[in-house]
């Protein structure tokens, strides 16, 4: 029991990351109908910048901060830079770009950076705190717990706030929107912004447990678009709940089967979902008109 | 593409395997076009996916994994002839791709992508994992051939790079002819078909998902025989072979010469084959500069740079 | 007998009735006509009858066997052939091989003979090529045979579409709104073509909004309004009938008030 209780909060941890992977996903495809597989590397920048920014003295927050609003651009740039121009190309073409973007900021990194893991010090110290006769880090709350905040500012804003309310307009029916006068360019340009700030916001999060290098970033956006599919592409809830189930599932296959294949729940989960319920827990099915 | 068009490809691809050694300062470059000619050999699977049936795999370096590590292992376990363990791994990739073909093909886009992102990562990772079997992520060796010393004993002195060279531009033009043969043909036909439009292919009496599992087939064996020559050539494999880069590699390269032609592959192989040779000064710019040619070339570029060259040739639209 | 045989055919989206309780009967040679307004699940009457899409309720019968649901390409392999409101075009292809296509089920065989381009596939290949030609003249797009036809005009696509779907030698052909977009010059070439393949057997079921049209040419006229069927019968019955007229035109009530009050 005690055993079982320490697998599942070490799967909500990672399963926290995942979740917040999964809602950058979520917020890119809703926005634009493409699949961003560069999403991974925002979450491995948030911690990379991070590390760098604070080795050079400044202050944690602060260094976190600088990195999460550098990556902010950099998911900008990717969308002015890479995304925008084609616009309407096949799913074929969108896939290539977003790969080969990936790959570019991955280069990019090892060049800037190092090729090398980093940390940097745990927000509130790394004594375990003992719950119910299992034990979690101090950090692994902070993770939980921020990407939870996360969430929970997400809904206010797409359901409270009028610009929240735009960007979900647009991504509904952008021509529609731009006709009831939405500025639907300012509006791509918030949702990669948003989804690479909550992917650098993950990485900073997790970095202190799981240490970050330049090549996370694959890793991390298989199994973010693992966790959006379960949950249902294109559902925040879906990526919220897809995310943390992915993260038990893996905790708990390395805990009870072989900590060899815990990477490969993610995939198993991926093709189940799509011959099981392609649509996903909370997704919808389509038919399509001929 | 008519009859004619079909051979001057065959004569051009087949000139150029004969006439580039001409220009090799060194014996190092037969092992570089070997190289190049088994990746085409694979990218040229991928233009029947994707190009004819309209599909998309990033898994297919799975395919290429299995055809490699047959070769390892086969012989050493089954006591099978290397030849013979290419030929079961190209039986037992195109058996897989059926198996698992049939379900994954029901899924379009970004859908069918992951599905076989998913597929080519398990496999990975069971070559990576299974240590004891296939020596884990250091690798294997791969028995020789045999065929180079039959040669020799038949008067034909050859190095192992000229051989290699030889043999796999032998199989790339028979890989190109079949695949060049298929266009022009009913399934080629209900393959371009289905990819213009899966209900009008289906009213017109085309087999949908059957001829979306044939091109899934054919695409792996190229992709297993690719694979098992690349181990064979060798003398060594990784798990590499059967990883998520790989399989990236083998779509850029596929598209890069432009998606629908068999040439084209040959083109975008080269290129991306030829890049890490000439950056080995630059080894650390390699993902960069592989990025960036991925994402301008799919946004400047979208139908490949073989078939945008031509069209400038040619002056805009008759 | 009649070729193509419908009963109580019917399917919801959501919570709509799409279409609801519709019969009729098609009989070789004839040329049926399917009419109303927009909306009324005309095309997804015809997507239901070719395999497109799953009925919800119903039967269809052709040629005295069941095939309510069946795969499109199983029905084109029993004779039923159609073309689309929304052109489906294979786009990247050449026009001679857009038809081409539509020989599939003559042509195919084994895969091996088509990787190993074996004679008896290109046999097969040169028959099918021999059949597309002419059809092509028949349509009068012979001349633009090599052009991609992505290229060619919005009339000359509606000709090709045609042209694929008579190369399957097909019992029954759908046309779905074959001469929308269509000026008077091409319309009246739809008329010919239309009529002539009826003369030689086929059975025809048509849907069309150019009422001069469909009252030229038709045998027998079915009318849907919101999903059901509201009228059936030969073109004069069907222009005098009170219901289709309502349905078109909207009833005296609705009629707003007049200028002299």
């Amino acid at each position: 029991m005690d055993a079982l209780l320490q697998f599942l909060f070490s799967g909500l941890t990672v399963g926290a990351v995942y979740a917040l992977v999964a809602l950058g996903f979520t917020i890119i495809y809703n926005a634009s109908d493409v699949v961003n597989f560069a999403q991974g590397e925002f979450v491995m920048l948030g911690g990379m910048i991070t590390v760098f920014a604070f080795e050079a003295g400044l202050p944690l927050p602060l260094a976190a901060l600088l990195a999460i609003l550098v990556t902010s651009a950099i998911g900008v740039a990717l969308n002015k830079l890479a995304i925008e121009p084609a616009r309407g190309a096949p799913v074929v073409s969108l896939i290539i770009i977003t790969i080969g973007a990936s790959i570019v900021i991955r280069g990019a990194t090892q060049l800037v950076f190092d090729k090398q893991l980093h940390r940097f010090p745990s927000f509130s110290g790394d004594d375990p705190i003992h719950v119910l006769g299992a034990t979690i880090l101090p950090q692994s709350l902070w993770v939980i717990g921020g990407a939870l905040a996360v969430f929970v500012g997400l809904w206010i804003f797409f359901t409270r706030t009028l610009t929240g309310k735009a960007v979900l307009a647009t991504a509904n029916n952008r021509v529609a929107a731009q006709l009831v006068g939405i500025n639907t360019g300012w509006v791509m340009t918030l949702s990669f912004g948003l989804s690479a700030a909550i992917g650098a916001f993950a990485g900073v999060l997790v970095t202190p447990i799981t240490l970050v290098g330049y090549d996370v970033g694959v890793a991390l956006a298989l199994k973010g678009f693992a966790a959006a599919m379960l949950g249902g592409m294109g559902n925040p809830k879906g990526a919220l709940v897809g995310g943390l189930l992915l993260g038990c599932f893996e905790a708990l296959t390395a805990g009870y089967l072989s900590s060899q294949y815990k990477e490969a729940v993610a995939f198993i989960v991926i093709l189940g979902v799509l011959f099981v319920m392609p649509q996903g827990l909370f997704g919808r099915k389509s038919t399509e008109r001929v | 593409m008519t009859g004619r068009k079909k051979w001057i490809s065959l004569g051009v691809l087949a000139l150029l395997i004969a006439l580039l050694p001409l220009f090799f300062p060194s014996g190092y470059y037969y092992r570089v076009g070997a190289l190049i000619f088994v990746n085409a050999l694979s990218v040229v699977g991928l233009v029947i996916l994707i190009g004819y049936a309209g599909q998309i795999s990033l898994g297919h370096a799975g395919f290429a994994g299995i055809g490699a590590y047959a070769c390892a292992l086969a012989p050493e376990h089954l006591g099978l002839h290397p030849a013979l363990a290419l030929v079961l791994g190209a039986v037992i990739s195109g058996v897989m791709a059926a198996l698992i073909g049939k379900p994954i093909l029901r899924l379009k886009g970004y859908y069918l992508a992951v599905a076989t992102l998913g597929f080519g990562i398990l496999v990975s990772m069971v070559l990576t994992n299974e240590r004891a079997l296939t020596g884990g992520p250091d690798g294997m060796n791969v028995a020789d051939l045999g065929l180079r010393d039959l040669l020799r004993d038949l008067g034909w002195r050859l190095s192992g790079g000229e051989f290699w060279y030889m043999i796999c531009g032998v199989v790339l033009l028979v890989g190109a002819w079949l695949a060049l043969n298929l266009f022009d043909s009913p399934s080629g036909r209900a393959m371009r078909a289905l990819h213009g439009s899966e209900v009008a292919a289906a009213t017109v009496g085309v087999d949908v998902p059957r001829q979306k599992l044939r091109a899934f087939v054919i695409s792996a064996v190229y992709a297993s025989v690719a694979g098992s020559l690349l181990a064979l050539q060798n003398g060594y494999i990784t798990p590499d072979v059967a990883g998520f880069m790989h399989s990236v590699e083998m779509v850029t390269m596929a598209v890069l010469g432009g998606v629908g032609s068999v040439l084209g592959a040959t083109f975008g192989a080269a290129i991306l084959t030829l890049l890490p040779q000439v950056l080995t000064v630059f080894a650390e710019y390699e993902q960069l500069v592989l990025g960036l040619v991925m994402v301008l070339v799919m946004i400047f570029l979208p139908q490949g740079l073989l078939p945008s060259i031509a069209r400038r040739l040619k002056g805009r639209d008759e | 007998m009649s070729l193509l045989d419908v009963q109580g055919l019917g399917i919801s989206f959501g919570g709509l009735k799409a279409v609801d309780d519709v019969s009729f009967k098609v009989a070789p040679g004839e040329i049926v006509s399917v009419i109303g307004p927009n909306g009324a699940g005309k095309t997804t009457l015809f997507n239901m009858i070719s395999g497109v899409y799953q009925p919800g309720r119903g039967s269809v019968t052709l040629n005295g066997t069941e095939v309510t649901g069946i795969a499109p390409n199983r029905l084109a392999e029993m004779g039923l052939s159609r073309t689309f409101q929304n052109l489906q075009i294979f786009q990247e292809m050449t026009v001679l091989d857009n038809v081409l296509a539509g020989y599939h089920l003559s042509e195919r065989g084994s895969v091996w003979a088509d990787l190993l381009s074996l004679p008896a596939m290109r046999r097969r290949a040169a028959q099918a090529r021999a059949g597309a030609r002419k059809l092509l003249e028949r349509v009068r797009l012979d001349k633009a045979a090599e052009q991609i036809a992505g290229n060619l005009s919005y009339g000359a696509l509606k000709r090709l579409e045609i042209a694929r779907a008579l190369a399957l030698n097909p019992k029954i052909l759908l046309l779905d709104e074959p001469a929308a977009g269509c000026n008077a010059v091409e319309t009246e070439e739809i008329d010919h073509l239309i009529a002539e393949l009826a003369a030689s057997g086929i059975a025809i079921l048509l849907v069309e909004h150019d009422m001069k049209l469909v009252m030229r040419i038709s045998n027998h006229i079915v009318v849907l309004d919101h999903g059901e069927k509201i009228a059936e019968g030969d073109p004069a019955t069907v222009s005098r009938d009170p219901a289709v007229i309502a349905a078109y035109l909207g009833t005296e009530e609705e009629e707003p008030a007049h200028a002299d009050g």
